[in-house]
């Protein structure tokens, strides 16, 4: 030890003359930085509620609640996170995860109150001083937990699949299966707006395990449609899903074919459960559509000897007559078929009721009836010559082009709609070699049809003319009468005439155009045909459609006969295979409580 | 002055005090003292006021981390890791997040490499300015204490600029980093680095120079060099003793073997001489940072892209990750049996030998106004003696 050890302690005393480090508070305020982890905001309006911060919050700090004024509806809970600062350790993982990218913190960490209650609260929907505040922690620029790209579906180029009819969508090998079953969270927004109200996370979950027989089992619970559904179905859950509300939605219909595809046939039925045994009651179903014969399948799996009556010479309805093979092919249908087959089922194939059998003998020789014959009759274009000859009917164009029938549509088609029945018709024309034009009377975003058979149609070469209200057809100058026609159309501008609704074509004065035309598909809509239910079969109608109970029950038929039910197209509104399918298990619990089971 | 060197007695020749003998006193140091660096206690028996005999006990901070983890996702874990050692956050992270690299065959990216290897030496910064308060506050010297806690503050808001939080950073997490550094960081952090180091030379001043800290400090808890293997001492603590082992260099991870440094080594591993050595390493950490900064690349990604963390599953395997902490060797071994939850975790601090064994050994024949200062001078964190 020296002098100096005894000396430099007192240099300590510099700092007396210095400022003080400490922050003065009140009076100096000390914001948290740019990007602190403070108390939460949320985005109210774009949280869709999935609950995947509860799902990855470690402290259990997340609950999800309902809140006053957000009802659920599709793709949104209703619920939003409220947050219990008691629990909450602020390490964000809320916000890094969350899929529509609503959550975020402020830099606020600073509150004081004397009731412990208040600290746990809805972001977003109980006001506080920081919401909204543009400071705080964010996601940061390129980092995601969550995958919001979806796994390219291998697809064959517009200029390939337009030359056949072979399936376009190649479906996902194992790894890609796997890795898109993996972007899902499980929230279960998609299981609310299916109207089949399909298990999807579980079948998702399925997939990432690699246990397809699970899967199937899962699929068959709600659907007995999976070859088909994982092809061709409308797919609300995807609209629904929570990753869809900032990427691309979880390839749900894809990823459902894919375990509809690993499982051979032959293996069915020993991953799906065996059905109960016979009641030795009998059911009649008119219809051998997705409907009839989701029906057909619950009711045998609960025991009942079912017999479908199909008018066609093969069942499968509009899957099989109304969609085009490279969306739906055979042998993938003929599975879903031969699967509900296989169970008993009868399909009494080319008899019609009401040419046939009359409905009455139905009600008396069986324990109940379910219709499901969907809507077979085309819409006319309602303008003068809609009877040319050369004017087709979209659905029957393809059904001919189902049974192999020369279709004769000539070298220009004219496609009036814009919904799927159009888009399939125009494809079935381009891949017969004709140039198509689709015409549509308001705009393409207007259009029913699926986005993507829009853009697939547009690429495969076919010419959209939006905003055309037909006025005429008539005989083409020049050509043998009945070869050709001319196709006349008023342009139309949009206008908005009730605030709050979607804008009506007006025809612009003077611009009429008009087109000459190999054919014309009117593919417009279809209505339904009930000419086989007579008045004492007892089934109440609104507007062209049978009017059913909660159970799909049309008619309770205590006189003169068995109860009679309905579902399907010429039921419920949205008019896809999907929710015949539904319409067809509802029916068929509802035909079981009837007959004394428990429906389930 | 100097006092000569305790060669404490060991364990086994060690005669239990016969405490009905009217001569000693059983007294309680923690767990609420400053001096035990966290919630520990020793039970001292004191013949006058000299300790003729402690017991460590444990068990104050229990959380049951390890258990916890088994039964959270990989990723639910990221955010219950840095808890474990509350000074040294970012070791638990990067250890935690490095072992799910291994097993996962993860390979994150360059940026990623070089942010965690800033993160933890910003850390070993913070960490050691607050370890230095303890030692000085420990022998009397609070003034150091609130000026080296201050420059901890000012280390603690670059990583609260960086990370959105100041002790729990929750910056590491598997795949990479969860953020570039923001605009006009690096300039923040240089200029924090020179008020830092002007301060350190203040400290070095008045603390180093100084008869009271050197009287009481020299000769206190000497470590021979042949203990370090014996006890498995590691860290400043060996590095004192004269065993130039640093995991930094010895096993390489991260950016260090880019950088340029050499591990510090002393001769002498009583108080004074660990202090030293400390104060060496905060140098060194300062200059490993402004190399990181100089060096660290603008562009790139900073995290590799990991599944959905609602589902990670890791492949089935075990791996023992270690990082050279401000106390030494800092590990976690990992097993994973190819679910979405570790099967089991166990995290080796350095604090299990330094503060129980090592500690119980040194404490022998201090007397007891130093006990605080021989505690602080091993440098132990409680909480990472139980997981």
């Amino acid at each position: 030890m020296d002098l100096k050890d005894f000396i430099a302690p007192f240099a300590v005393w510099k700092r007396a003359f210095e400022k003080p480090f400490t922050v003065r508070k009140p009076i100096d305020e000390r914001p948290g930085a740019p990007r602190y982890r403070g108390f939460h905001m949320n985005d109210a309006d774009a949280c869709v509620g999935c609950g995947t911060c509860e799902a990855i919050c470690m402290n259990k700090a997340i609950d999800m609640v309902p809140v006053a004024g957000r009802d659920p509806e599709d793709g949104d809970s209703g619920l939003r996170p409220r947050v219990d600062y008691g629990r909450c350790c602020w390490c964000a993982l809320c916000v890094d995860i969350c899929p529509s990218g609503s959550l975020s913190m402020s830099n606020e960490y600073v509150w004081i109150d004397k009731d412990p209650d208040v600290f746990r609260y809805v972001p977003g929907v109980e006001s506080k001083p920081w919401d909204g505040s543009p400071l705080g922690y964010r996601r940061a620029d390129g980092y995601r937990l969550l995958d919001e790209d979806r796994v390219p579906m291998p697809e064959t180029g517009p200029a390939e699949a337009v030359a056949s009819f072979l399936e376009l969508v190649k479906g996902y090998s194992r790894a890609q299966a796997e890795k898109e079953a993996d972007r899902c969270v499980s929230c279960g927004l998609c299981i609310a707006s299916c109207p089949a109200h399909m298990d999807i996370p579980g079948y998702i979950k399925a997939v990432r395990d690699g246990d397809m027989e699970e899967g199937l089992r899962l699929l068959y619970d709600t659907n007995p449609f999976p070859e088909a559904c994982g092809r061709v179905c409308t797919h609300l859950c995807e609209d629904a899903c929570s990753i869809g509300s900032a990427g691309d939605p979880v390839a749900i219909r894809w990823l459902k074919r894919y375990i509809a595809d690993q499982v051979e046939l032959s293996d069915y039925a020993k991953a799906l459960p065996r059905a109960a045994a016979p009641t030795g009651r009998k059911v009649a179903i008119v219809g051998a559509g997705p409907g009839g014969l989701s029906a057909a399948y619950y009711l045998a799996m609960l025991g009942y000897g079912v017999t479908v009556f199909e008018k066609d010479e093969a069942a499968g309805g509009m899957l099989r007559f109304g969609i085009p093979e490279y969306r739906l092919p055979y042998p993938a249908l003929d599975k879903d078929i031969g699967y509900i087959e296989s169970l008993g089922v009868g399909i009494s194939r080319g008899v019609s009721i009401g040419k046939d059998i009359p409905l009455a003998k139905l009600r008396k020789d069986y324990d109940a009836v379910y219709l499901s014959t969907g809507l077979p009759l085309a819409y006319r274009l309602e303008v003068p010559g809609d009877g040319h000859p050369r004017v087709l009917d979209g659905v029957a164009v393809l059904a001919a082009a189902t049974r192999g029938e020369e279709l004769g549509l000539g070298g220009r088609v004219a496609v009036i709609g814009g919904g799927n029945v159009a888009m399939d018709a125009a494809r079935t024309a381009l891949r017969h070699g004709a140039r198509v034009d689709i015409l549509y009377r308001r705009r393409e975003e207007d259009m029913p049809a699926d986005a993507e058979e829009i853009r697939e149609a547009k690429a495969e070469g076919a010419r959209l003319v939006e905003k055309a209200i037909p006025l005429e057809v008539r005989d083409a100058e020049g050509a043998p009468a009945g070869k050709a026609a001319v196709f006349v159309w008023n342009e139309a501008a949009m206008v908005q005439k009730e605030a709050g609704k979607r804008p009506v074509p007006e025809p612009i004065p003077g611009a009429v155009r008009e087109e000459r035309y190999d054919s014309i598909i009117a593919a417009i809509g279809q209505g339904p045909d009930l000419s086989y239910v007579a008045e004492a079969d007892g089934v109440p109608t609104r507007r062209f459609k049978p009017v059913v109970d909660a159970d799909g029950m049309a008619s309770s038929g205590q006189a003169g006969g068995a109860a009679v039910f309905a579902g399907g197209d010429f039921v419920n509104d949205r008019k896809d295979a999907i929710s015949a399918i539904a319409d067809g298990h509802r029916a068929a619990l509802g035909i079981d409580r009837l007959l004394g089971g428990k429906g389930a | 002055m100097r006092r000569e060197k305790q060669h404490a007695v060991p364990p086994a020749e060690r005669a239990t005090p016969d405490l009905d003998s009217g001569k000693y006193l059983v007294m309680w140091q923690g767990p609420q003292h400053p001096g035990i660096t966290g919630n520990m206690s020793l039970r001292l028996v004191a013949e006058g006021d000299t300790v003729v005999d402690c017991e460590t006990h444990v068990g104050y901070l229990h959380r049951g981390f390890e258990k916890l983890m088994e039964r959270r996702l990989y990723m639910q874990n990221f955010p219950l890791v840095c808890r474990i050692a509350v000074p040294e956050p970012d070791f638990n992270e990067y250890c935690y997040a490095a072992a799910l690299e291994e097993l996962a065959g993860v390979v994150i990216p360059e940026k990623a490499v070089w942010l965690r290897t800033l993160s933890l030496e910003m850390i070993r910064l913070a960490s050691f300015l607050m370890w230095i308060g303890g030692q000085a506050g420990a022998f009397g010297h609070g003034t150091i204490a609130q000026w080296s806690v201050t420059m901890r503050d000012y280390v603690l808001d670059l990583f609260e600029e960086l990370t959105g939080g100041r002790i729990y950073h929750m910056y590491i997490i598997p795949g990479g980093v969860r953020g570039d550094v923001p605009a006009g960081f690096w300039k923040r952090v240089l200029a924090t680095m020179d008020v830092v180091e002007k301060n350190l030379d203040d400290i070095e001043l008045v603390m180093f120079h100084n008869a009271v800290f050197k009287a009481r400090a020299e000769g206190l808890g000497y470590i021979p060099r042949d203990w370090v293997d014996q006890y498995g001492i590691t860290g400043p603590n060996a590095r004192a003793a004269g065993a130039g082992r640093d995991l930094r260099k010895d096993s390489g991870y991260l950016a260090y073997p880019r950088l340029s440094f050499e591990p510090l080594v002393g001769t002498e591993s009583d108080a004074y001489g660990r202090a030293r050595l400390r104060l060496g390493e905060m140098y060194q950490a300062i200059d490993l940072i402004r190399q990181i900064v100089d060096r660290t690349p603008a562009n790139g990604p900073f995290r590799e892209k990991l599944p959905n963390p609602l589902h990670w599953k890791i492949p089935a395997g075990e791996t023992y990750v270690a990082a050279e902490c401000t106390r030494g060797e800092y590990g976690f071994y990992v097993v994973s049996d190819g679910s979405d939850k570790p099967r089991r975790v166990a995290v080796r601090g350095p604090s299990y030998t330094h503060a129980v064994s090592v500690m119980e050994r040194l404490v022998r024949g201090v007397n007891i106004a130093d006990v605080a200062g021989l505690m602080v001078s091993l440098h132990t964190y409680p909480p990472e003696i139980e997981r």
